[in-house]
């Protein structure tokens, strides 16, 4: 006879430190991993968990063994028409047969597999843009729901119970239940009565006495209808709704011209992806809209976006207009929160500059929240660049920034963080 | 029959229901005589049950990598539906530990009890190997205190130093027994005590063997003799005590590995006789339940359907073929023993005198107590169980081009396949045999191990990274010389410190 004990409620994750040292050790891997899969995925897609896979050889753990070779000689089951002293052929390695234990130490070349959850990736893609921790939690943080009331539901803890639902129920039940009893007492009372009239001093005593208990019987039994019981408890229910907030687009704007090459173009999209992180952070739906641009400016979805290449020279004021355009249609600013991200290489024509300067500063920056510039890997700063620092004088929402490598992103979005904040 | 006498009907358990069935099993076994620990049942879930998986079956483990990875892949393949848990851990524990997982029906845990919480709970009670080996009343408060005494390092000698030291040991676990000595039972709070001391003694050992300035009339003496005097196997041992840059902590931490790795060294000897006995006691208990109609149908069935589906063993030329199953060679092994006792045939008496027509319980228990594996198969496997799974034995010579069938079932194969088959399990045949052979002392204070060859196996390609590990608890340059059959040297392998 032993002891059983419920363990069930004790803690499931006694491995989650093995688990944790298990990244840790092989940060650099899973690193790698994570990068590859960036490049991978949509700006949208960024917000879930990965599945990682690390070649097993990096991980293996070497211990002694014999290989293959020499002489080995096994046991196997289930001979059917082999006898002594047959020569077979060797078959290929690895299958069944092929000197049993052996074959079974043999190295598997399989990618060990294991998932990243959606906090531990943010982490890793995070990790090289140089976030202060205090960011890294709010964009890490899942959306706050609010608690609504959805009706009410036969169970829950005492402090939701509605008593007026709780009551009403029980009053129905004590109808239903009651009823059919005191239809029965109602005539046995009648019957009782009659007899009584009628019979005033004669014979038929027993049957009154029957009678009587009868009627005390069906008194106890509608007593015994309990007030209250716990079938007639009505809880309120209540769900979580994520909050509500209003919706918002980002514009991408990017320079497609032949400067733009793929190291500049993935720094490009870690800028855009980062932006996008901070937007879902405060809005529920989000709409993207990529201009890319060289002389002429085009909408284009995000897999063109980021990948085709044009060449020829660079108008930037094209895809400027082209935005405006777009939000007068489609994304009137009374209705929706208008967030920009430009990147380019600083490359445009001479005289196209002036014109961009006017356009954002009398069309574009007053419908927007917030205007991101960012020049990457640029020689030298341009004409662009010192008619844009004219406007981040007139606005506090507009911001520039000039970028050598992916940790400088993160500075762009310093004010936009702090407005949010604040 | 009537339906009253039933424990239970349908596959719903409750606590209750695992009681009563408890109480019945537990009365069976003491009729046939099993000798068991005390028992603790433990009901958990599937993520528990993951989580003693990767502690590789102990209840509480120090904090290392590997054993994340281990989780790691078993969650992703319990996920994907790839492989289904285990439905028991039992540890050899006093009292010994079994753990039940929640999601099997009421049959598969009076399966799971009769099984681990008797089976294998009397097999580690009364087997010499885990008698000798192992310390069922001590372990759990060992690896209480191995854990803390390394999470106690982590805070003082950082992460990164423990995992390290912990890495290099593991890559040297199964080199870390002495198969031919008892060792001392453990005891954790002696091992507390003891700590201490052995720091202590351990640097003063340390000290008298690297003495700087040798006396010089010893000198030449202790040139020619090698150090040690005697190869040895067990090389975590040798390091333990002999290392001469380990810090004390470093030391107890090899220590620890070793220990751990001591106490797993009798399952691992033991795999088919263990699953054997437990397979063979559940199948026997729970078909005793039914015939004092305290099951149902259902319940025999459903019972019957995952017996034959645990010992089922499929042929070499099939797709599902990895190896002998130990608990089909084990059940059967156990079966056939107790028929030969009960009905013994002309055959049986000519190769088992002894035991031909004996008391079966009486047979088994002796067989249980006073074996392992390869001792077990070559006492009892018989002819007929040989021609029952048709074991044949084929030679895999890399200098032949084709492969040869050295022995089938039938008279003249009985002997060959019997001592073979009992080879496959002897542990020194199957992992190489390395041993340490010299320290220089008095030069640059290098390690040479030996590989001793046999039937001209080669090493694996890890060798070489093991041979890192072995040079980083060593401090200096470590060889491993290849010995062949003929006792000369064949070749060296070497990895110096870098510094």
């Amino acid at each position: 006879m032993g002891q059983i004990i419920d363990r069930r409620l004790n803690g499931k994750n006694k491995s989650a430190v093995n688990r944790q040292r298990f990244i840790r050790r092989f940060k650099q891997q899973i690193k790698k991993a994570v990068t590859e899969s960036v490049s991978e995925r949509s700006i949208t897609d960024m917000d879930s968990g990965e599945k990682i896979n690390i070649p097993s050889r990096d991980i293996s753990e070497p211990v002694f063994r014999h290989d293959q070779g020499g002489k080995h000689e096994a046991i196997h089951p289930g001979n059917s028409d082999f006898v002594t002293g047959d020569k077979i052929k060797r078959p290929p390695s690895g299958s069944a047969g092929s000197g049993g234990q052996a074959s079974n130490e043999g190295e598997g070349t399989d990618d060990f597999t294991f998932d990243l959850s959606r906090e531990e990736f943010l982490e890793f893609f995070f990790e090289d843009l140089a976030l202060p921790d205090l960011t890294k939690t709010q964009l890490a943080t899942i959306v706050e729901f609010k608690t609504v009331r959805a009706g009410f539901t036969n169970d829950g803890i005492p402090s939701n119970i509605n008593i007026i639902r709780s009551l009403r129920g029980a009053l129905g039940r004590r109808l239903a239940m009651g009823g059919p009893l005191r239809n029965q007492l109602k005539e046995a009372e009648l019957a009782l009565e009659s007899l009584q009239r009628e019979n005033a001093d004669n014979n038929k005593k027993e049957e009154i006495i029957a009678l009587e208990s009868e009627i005390s019987d069906l008194k106890r039994r509608i007593e015994c209808i309990p007030f209250i019981d716990s079938f007639d408890l009505r809880y309120n229910n209540h769900v979580q709704q994520p909050k509500p907030s209003t919706r918002a687009v980002m514009f991408c704007l990017m320079d497609v011209s032949g400067s733009m090459d793929q190291a500049r173009k993935d720094i490009a999209k870690r800028f855009f992806i980062l932006l996008y992180l901070f937007l879902t952070r405060t809005y529920d739906k989000i709409d993207l809209v990529f201009i890319r641009h060289h002389t002429i400016a085009k909408e284009v979805d995000e897999d063109e976006f980021f990948h085709s290449r044009e060449t020829g020279g660079t108008v930037v004021s094209s895809a400027l207009e082209m935005m405006h355009d777009i939000i007068r249609e489609r994304y009137p600013s009374s209705e929706w929160n208008i967030y920009a991200a430009q990147a380019s290489d600083g490359d445009n024509w001479h005289d196209d500059s002036p014109i961009c300067r006017s356009l954002l500063d009398e069309k574009i920056m007053p419908l927007v929240q917030y205007f991101a510039y960012v020049e990457i890997m640029a020689d030298r700063h341009q004409r662009l660049w010192e008619e844009y620092e004219l406007i981040r004088e007139n606005y506090s929402n507009f911001a520039m920034q000039d970028i050598a490598s992916a940790s400088d992103i993160f500075p762009v979005f310093r004010k936009l963080f702090k407005k949010q904040t604040a | 029959m009537s339906t009253k006498n039933y424990i239970s009907t349908g596959s719903e358990w409750n606590f209750d229901l695992i009681t009563r069935y408890d109480e019945e099993i537990s009365k069976i076994a003491a009729e046939y005589g099993l000798d068991t620990y005390p028992n603790q049942i433990e009901v958990i879930t599937a993520e528990q049950m993951m989580d003693a998986y990767s502690s590789v079956g102990m209840p509480l483990g120090y904090h290392h990598w590997s054993f994340g990875k281990q989780f790691m892949n078993t969650e992703q393949r319990y996920r994907r539906g790839q492989m289904g848990l285990a439905y028991e851990i039992v540890i050899n524990s006093n009292p010994c530990i079994s753990y039940l997982m929640e999601e099997n029906t009421m049959t598969m845990q009076a399966l799971v009890i009769a099984h681990a919480a008797y089976g294998h709970n009397s097999f580690f009670k009364n087997n010499y190997l885990f008698k000798s080996w192992t310390n069922a009343d001590a372990i759990i408060d060992y690896l209480l205190f191995a854990r803390n005494f390394i999470s106690e390092c982590e805070t003082r000698y950082g992460e990164e130093a423990v995992e390290l030291t912990l890495d290099s040991c593991h890559a040297l676990m199964n080199y870390g027994v002495d198969r031919y000595h008892r060792p001392s039972p453990l005891s954790a709070f002696d091992e507390r005590e003891r700590q201490i001391e052995r720091e202590e003694y351990l640097q003063s050992q340390l000290n008298d063997l690297w003495r700087t300035i040798p006396a010089k009339e010893q000198k030449k003496a202790d040139n020619e003799q090698r150090f040690p005097s005697e190869p040895q196997e067990n090389l975590l041992y040798f390091i333990e005590k002999n290392s001469p840059l380990l810090q004390p902590w470093q030391r107890e931490i090899v220590r620890i590995v070793r220990k751990t790795a001591q106490y797993f060294y009798p399952q691992r000897q033991t795999q088919v006789m263990n699953e054997g006995w437990a397979t063979f006691w559940h199948y026997t208990i729970l078909n005793t339940l039914y015939d004092r109609g305290l099951v149902d149908d259902g319940f025999i069935m459903e019972f019957l359907q995952s017996h034959t589906s645990v010992v089922y063993q499929p042929a070499f030329d099939s797709p599902y073929y990895s190896g002998i199953n130990p608990y089909a060679l084990g059940f059967s092994m156990m079966s056939d023993i107790r028929r030969i006792c009960e009905n013994p045939t002309e055959e049986d008496r000519r190769w088992f005198p002894d035991i031909a027509g004996s008391d079966w319980i009486k047979t088994l228990d002796f067989a249980m107590r006073h074996f392992k594996d390869e001792s077990f198969i070559q006492q009892y496997l018989s002819p007929r169980l040989i021609r029952e799974m048709k074991l044949f034995s084929v030679l895999d010579d890399d200098k032949k081009l084709k492969l040869e069938i050295t022995a089938i079932h039938d008279d003249a194969g009985y002997q060959n396949i019997r001592s073979k088959l009992a080879n496959q399990y002897n542990l020194s045949t199957q992992e190489p045999n390395i041993q340490v052979y010299n320290v220089d002392r008095h030069g640059d204070r290098s390690l040479t191990l030996r590989h001793y060859r046999q039937n001209r196996k080669p090493l694996n390609q890890h060798s070489q990274e093991v041979l890192k590990h072995v040079s980083r608890l060593w401090g200096f340059t470590v060889h491993l010389e290849t010995i062949d059959e003929q006792d000369q040297l064949e070749s060296t392998q070497e990895c110096s410190v870098e510094r």
